[in-house]
């Protein structure tokens, strides 16, 4: 269980993990989840901008950004 | 223009709102992610002149074409890019509105052949909406490219609906797509069109609905994204569904009944109205993550490592900033410098002209006021309007369209996203502002490309503060 409390924010870039959970509601978790970023999904982190946020993800074949405020509300697992 | 109340919304879809089809007309919806080329698919189908960059400028409401084939006229209404059409923003809620209730005979479903897999839950979504959906897969050349590779064939059984891949940029496959598109506008009968399958409660929960309102919608609407939708209800939308049933589902005593009774049902299974949006979501990513693992070849896994390094050194700590700063420069040095050429022609020959005309005017012994008016006045402002804003117009914004072809502006909204937070604002306002240095018309338009409706709203309001180049300074 302990493994899930990683947030999505604190992995560096290079690093890829499994979405666990969203812990936002309204729009912004419907946009998440349209994105494609339901449970079970492999995400890798990209990099950062150059000034540290947002930071770019790969998912499902395309490259998004998430600003902190919201990754840091993104939980996951199996951190590579 | 803009996103008036007017453009958007509900309006869309009454009739008298710009979509008159006689009954012989073939209406066309064209749905698409953002930035998988629709509007380039749309023009080349239409032959109509629109901006088909990457980002702003592009359809605000929904723009409409026409074109003929086997002698009938065919409407496209080229409608908002989204991901999805489950309503959480304006964009979603307009295209959704009008392949819901605009009645289009086919809905064309533009997807990125590079990313299919992200693509696909717009064409599941639409296709519970409407059984005729006809699939274009554009960028085939980009994924060429990418060497990546999409079995069409397996595809389309998959699907159960026909499956075209375009690569509109280069005119390919449009034959191809008009008689698809005319193929399934007159195709009789059943189709066996694939189902997204929900998991055993909610599909046990849908059914019990489902059988309630069969006879009441008359073919008009899928019955299984009606059931779903009164599932979890979303006030405005059943309203809209009632107008266009002319039946009260909402109100219906059977439906509310029943409607009560699967969500009871739902409820006793651990699955309430988040949850049950969760696992609707989660199905479709699901379902298209499957359909593109089955469909798609990636020879080379490695094929975006290039774009990988460029990228790194583009939105590096860095060389992000000062490579933008160079680059957004060099456009703006090129406009200012490279018009000063063409504007100095210009208005040497319309200023020409000017003269020409008074001795015009001279020579009929015109009286002096209508001269002063017409000359002076009326053809004088518009000969130095359209010498001093036409040159740098023309040399700005295919230079901009250019950055856009190239993908750079994303990366520059990234690049400073964190800047704009700090003043409640958001990246991409950095594109509609350079925007605005063209137009500020065009970067108003553009605006619709922030998400959050605040960040939207003071990226409209502060577009006017950017000197657009008819009030640029210029030495």
């Amino acid at each position: 269980m302990e493994q899930n409390n990683i947030s999505l924010n604190s992995l560096k870039p290079g690093q890829s993990a499994r979405i666990k959970t969203l812990e936002c509601e309204g729009t912004i978790r419907r946009k998440l989840l349209d994105l494609g970023l339901v449970e079970d999904t492999v995400i890798e982190v990209i990099q950062k901008s150059p000034a540290g946020d947002p930071t770019a993800y790969f998912v499902r074949g395309a490259v998004i950004a998430i600003r902190e405020e919201e990754s840091s509300h993104i939980f996951v697992s199996e951190v590579k | 223009m803009g996103l008036t109340n007017k453009s958007t919304g509900k309006n869309v879809i009454k009739k008298d709102g710009g979509i008159q089809n006689s009954a012989n007309d073939i209406l066309i919806a064209l749905a698409g992610n953002p930035n998988v080329g629709k509007s380039t698919v749309f023009n080349a189908l239409t032959g109509m002149n629109q901006h088909t960059g990457n980002w702003p400028g592009k359809t605000v409401a929904t723009a409409e074409g026409n074109y003929l084939y086997e002698g009938k006229n065919h409407i496209v209404v080229d409608l908002p890019g989204t991901y999805s059409l489950m309503a959480s923003s304006q964009e979603e809620e307009v295209a959704r509105n009008f392949i819901c209730f605009g009645e289009p005979d086919v809905t064309v479903v533009v997807t990125d052949a590079t990313c299919l897999e992200r693509n696909l839950n717009l064409v599941l979504q639409s296709m519970e909406i409407r059984n005729n959906v006809v699939l274009c897969v554009n960028l085939l050349d980009e994924a060429k490219k990418k060497r990546i590779e999409v079995d069409f064939k397996k595809l389309s059984a998959v699907l159960g609906i026909p499956v075209v891949g375009t690569s509109a940029r280069n005119l390919q496959g449009l034959e191809e797509l008009k008689k698809t598109i005319w193929e399934e506008a007159n195709k009789k009968g059943k189709k066996k069109v694939l189902k997204v399958a929900y998991g055993k409660a909610i599909e046990e929960a849908i059914q019990g609905v489902e059988e309630e309102i069969l006879e009441k919608t008359e073919g008009k609407m899928e019955s299984r994204w009606l059931a779903l939708r009164l599932l979890d209800p979303d006030q405005s939308l059943i309203e809209e569904i009632e107008k266009f049933l002319h039946w009260k589902a909402g109100k219906d005593q059977a439906v509310i009944k029943k409607c009560e009774t699967a969500k009871a049902n739902l409820l006793c299974q651990g699955i309430d109205r988040i949850k049950l949006r969760d696992e609707i979501v989660s199905s479709l990513v699901k379902t298209a993550e499957k359909i593109a693992r089955d469909t798609v070849t990636i020879q080379n896994k490695n094929y975006d490592q290039r774009d990988r390094k460029i990228d790194r050194i583009l939105t590096s700590k860095r060389f992000g900033i000062p490579i933008m700063i160079l680059l957004l420069g060099l456009v703006f040095w090129i406009t200012i410098t490279g018009s000063n050429y063409p504007s100095r022609y210009l208005a040497n020959v319309l200023f020409w002209f000017q003269d020409r005309l008074t001795e015009l005017f001279r020579y009929l012994h015109a009286p002096d006021w209508l001269h002063g008016f017409l000359v002076l006045g009326v053809y004088r402002t518009l000969a130095s309007v359209v010498s001093v804003m036409l040159p740098p117009m023309a040399i700005f914004f295919p230079l901009f369209t250019l950055l856009e072809d190239l993908g750079y502006l994303p990366r520059v909204a990234f690049n400073l996203d964190h800047y704009f937070k700090r003043a409640c604002a958001c990246g991409k306002q950095a594109l509609t502002m350079a925007m605005g240095f063209g137009c500020n018309a065009a970067g108003v338009i553009g605006c619709r490309i922030i998400d959050s409706p605040r960040e939207r709203l003071i990226a409209v309001l502060t577009n006017n503060f950017v000197p657009c180049n008819g009030r640029f300074p210029l030495p």
